[in-house]
């Protein structure tokens, strides 16, 4: 018997005679949905499996460093555990999530400065699955959802996998602008689309790594109180912050026209996959029954081993410890990239979170260099992920999260070289590098969670 | 064209291979170079076929531990499924040579001219094969000429459409198909991406073949061809590794005559380039004369590739034809490593 991908499961002579194969390789080639429209390979995506090979300096993954974490705090609230509760920490539960874990998150979200009951919050699989289902329960394919220039990479795949229209806002040195914003749901309510919500990251943005004063915040939750419209604050990095207490949360400043999304990926460990939805009443009844749909209940194991953790453990204190490990790491890049980059880069320096924003001189093209930067065995992620329309070319992402300090300089320093030489090749063919940029599923423009 | 009758038998015979095969083969798959992602794909298929045919396989990468790894292992023999420099460029195959490990595939010095465009599309050229018009060009002579005259210079020597390609690499990565001489620059950039050296090539508009072209211990062998239809209408990175999104014909529905003529050119380049084992030929076929393009010593073996299908369709599993392969190396040996000259 043949196996579909020509393995042989059973011996056979050694000559048959065959007639013409005419194949696709694919046998289900019709039967895919319209969605799947663009799951194809990517030369680009590819480039992120040398990436991740040690000789390689990868500021391009998103990977938090956990190294820090005491693990012996974590095994032995994980054995208590098992021992004492193991019946119930590894039954199903609640489709909406556990109670212990939800009153715990009411405590954490407490300290960007929201109010909430545990009853409005549902538990999801990593914040990831809150963007998903939030999204599953808004938009109809066509329906346009507002996003920052850039976003978030993660963020557009999956408006992207629920055939949503992308349009992008513009961005300062605060984030977000207010006035963008309206100028830009009016002008799509006036051309007759349906905007279903504005996506925003208000804290250490990624990629961009830029914050929303409380001001800024104010002006846009007025924006969209005047425009009708539904926030959805995507907060995962906000009490990873260097220098001050955290700013409030959007949500915090208005109980019902913002969703939140939150996550214990960053201030403690992402293998747990827990995340939450803090939404409205009437959003939180559909969120759940899409939850019970979706994975009949998230992890239990997991929302019970972090509810111990955050019992038995100074969590505050190890978020500062991590935030402290991060700034040296951020003040690494900066340095780098202060003595490396040639004259016309510029980039942001954020106050918290993992990124660096880079911006190159007009005519470079970050996604067309990446190739030559791999073979200088440095990565990062080039600005055209974070974009749904093809744009971003001259902007590149350095992440300093996972990298010590010292392989950052040692990327930096690769980096610049690359830069030198990319810098050398315009001013050889006085033309502005690269091609313009078709709209890649975004995805295939930065590496996997896996990656470095 | 001919009609081709649906019902013939393709199948290529070969006289069975009867020899003891090695107590391990080690798949060295991945390494370093832009095709890791399609190498370790190639190198799980290789090691699966080579399984199902009872071999022992170890699947290995290429670091810093690989050496004193092969050096343990006595009686072991690699099958290199690497792609990209330093698999296929043969720098990897004279390690092996000097470590005395038998290998399966082309020595060093062979693949050193093959995988580089700008050489081997020279030698075969000059055996009297049919190519297209070639210009190849390290990026610094356009700094020392001027991008401009030479952009120019080739416009009018090639013409257009023209094929820019990196010199090193597989894959279709940083090839582009240029029509107009404003898209020229561009594509130039694109190339020096993935190396210092671009090759400028007539576009051939035609048919597009691959033949693969096997020695299982009786001379090399043609296996019918795959001819390769893309629903973009271009072989690129996607189009080859997305299942579903090219049409693969194998036997290619040619003429009796074409496809001896596909088969003679494949073997020729084996020959002219001293390839040994296993290599595959890209070829276009225009008015029914088959144009070389590129010749692979380490062709993809993937879920997607060609090589697979044109050994099934010859009636050779992947498990037997890739088991034989490593039979001969075995067989063959190593080289052993030069004796240290004694005064």
């Amino acid at each position: 018997m043949r196996h579909p991908w020509g393995v042989e499961s059973t011996p056979e002579p050694d000559r048959v005679p065959l007639v013409r194969r005419d194949t696709r390789l694919d046998s289900y080639v019709d039967r895919y949905a319209a969605r799947t429209h663009g799951m194809t390979a990517s030369a680009i995506r590819a480039l992120f499996a040398v990436a991740n090979r040690p000789e390689v300096v990868s500021l391009a993954g998103g990977m938090p460093n956990i190294a820090d974490l005491p693990l012996d705090v974590v095994g032995s609230a994980l054995q208590d555990l098992v021992l004492g509760r193991g019946l119930q920490a590894m039954q199903y539960g609640s489709g909406q999530g556990e109670q212990e874990i939800r009153e715990a998150i009411c405590e954490v979200m407490s300290l960007e400065g929201i109010s909430a009951h545990p009853d409005d919050v549902t538990v999801t699989v990593g914040s990831q699955q809150a963007l998903d289902l939030v999204t599953r329960i808004f938009c109809d394919p066509g329906d346009v959802v507002l996003c920052e220039a850039p976003s978030y990479v993660g963020a557009l795949g999956v408006f992207r996998s629920f055939q949503c229209d992308v349009a992008h806002v513009a961005m300062d040195s605060e984030g977000l602008v207010p006035e963008a914003l309206r100028e830009a749901v009016l002008a799509l309510r006036a051309a007759g689309r349906s905007v279903k919500f504005v996506y925003t990251i208000p804290s250490f943005h990624n990629p961009a790594g830029v914050t929303q004063s409380l001001e800024r915040r104010r002006a846009i939750l007025a924006v969209a109180e005047e425009t009708d419209l539904l926030v959805i604050e995507d907060n995962p990095y906000g009490l990873l912050g260097f220098d001050a207490d955290p700013i409030p949360a959007i949500r915090s400043l208005s109980d019902d026209r913002v969703v939140y999304l939150g996550t214990f990926s960053k201030t403690f460990a992402p293998g747990f996959r827990i995340g939450w939805v803090l939404a409205p009443h009437a959003v939180r009844e559909k969120l759940v029954l899409a939850q019970e749909s979706a994975t009949l209940c998230p992890p239990t194991f997991s929302q019970f081993a972090i509810t111990a953790y955050l019992r038995q453990h100074d969590w505050q204190g190890q978020i500062k410890v991590f935030a402290e490990m991060y700034r040296e790491r951020r003040d690494a890049m900066l340095a780098g990239l202060t003595a490396e980059m040639p004259a016309g880069v510029t980039w942001t320096v954020p106050a918290g979170g993992f990124y660096v924003w880079v911006t190159l001189p007009p005519g470079l093209d970050a996604q067309a260099m990446l190739p030559r930067a791999v073979t200088a065995r440095v990565a990062y992620v080039p600005g055209t992920a974070f974009y749904a329309d093809g744009f971003g070319s001259r902007h590149l992402r350095l992440s300093y999260c996972f990298p010590t300090p010292e392989r950052i300089l040692e990327g930096t320093r690769r980096l610049g070289e690359v830069l030198a030489y990319e810098s050398e090749l315009m001013s050889t063919f006085g033309t502005p590098l690269g091609a313009p940029h078709a709209a890649e599923l975004p995805g295939h423009l930065a590496p996997g969670t896996d990656q470095r | 064209m001919p009609a081709v009758d649906p019902a013939a038998d393709f199948s290529v015979p070969v006289q069975p291979v009867d020899l003891p095969q090695p107590d391990l083969v080690v798949v060295l798959a991945g390494g370093l170079s832009h095709e890791r992602e399609v190498s370790l794909r190639s190198g799980r298929r290789v090691a699966q076929a080579l399984r199902s045919r009872g071999l022992e396989v170890l699947e290995s990468d290429v670091d810093s531990t690989l050496v004193p790894r092969l050096t343990e292992l006595a009686g072991a023999v690699v099958f290199p499924v690497l792609h990209g420099e330093a698999g296929e460029d043969g720098a990897l195959r004279e390690v092996l040579a000097l470590l005395g490990v038998p290998f399966v595939g082309s020595v060093g010095s062979a693949c050193r001219v093959a995988f580089d465009k700008s050489i081997a599309t020279t030698v075969v050229a000059d055996a009297g094969l049919t190519t297209p018009t070639q210009v190849a060009l390290p990026h610094e002579i356009f700094r020392e000429l001027g991008a401009q005259a030479l952009v120019a210079a080739l416009g009018d020597q090639i013409g257009f459409p023209m094929m820019v390609k990196p010199s090193r690499g597989g894959s279709a990565l940083g090839c582009t198909k240029v029509a107009t001489a404003a898209e020229l620059p561009a594509a130039m950039v694109g190339a020096y991406a993935y190396g210092p050296v671009a090759v400028v090539e007539s576009f051939v508009e035609g048919t597009e073949v691959t033949v693969a072209v096997v020695d299982r211990g009786h001379g090399p062998t043609a296996l019918p061809a795959v001819e390769i239809r893309p629903d973009s209408g271009v072989y690129d990175y996607t189009s080859r590794y997305t299942a579903g999104t090219t049409r693969f014909l194998c036997p290619a529905p040619l003429p009796t005559d074409v496809a001896r003529r596909c088969a003679d050119v494949a073997l020729r380049v084996h020959e002219v380039l001293g390839l040994r084992d296993l290599s595959r030929t890209d070829l276009i076929i225009r008015d029914g004369e088959p144009v070389f393009l590129e010749v692979n010593v380490s062709p993809g073996m993937t879920e997607t590739s060609a090589v697979p299908l044109a050994s099934e369709a010859a009636g050779w599993s992947l498990g037997k034809t890739c088991a034989d392969l490593v039979a001969l190396a075995a067989a063959r040996g190593g080289r052993p490593a030069a004796a240290v000259a004694q005064p």
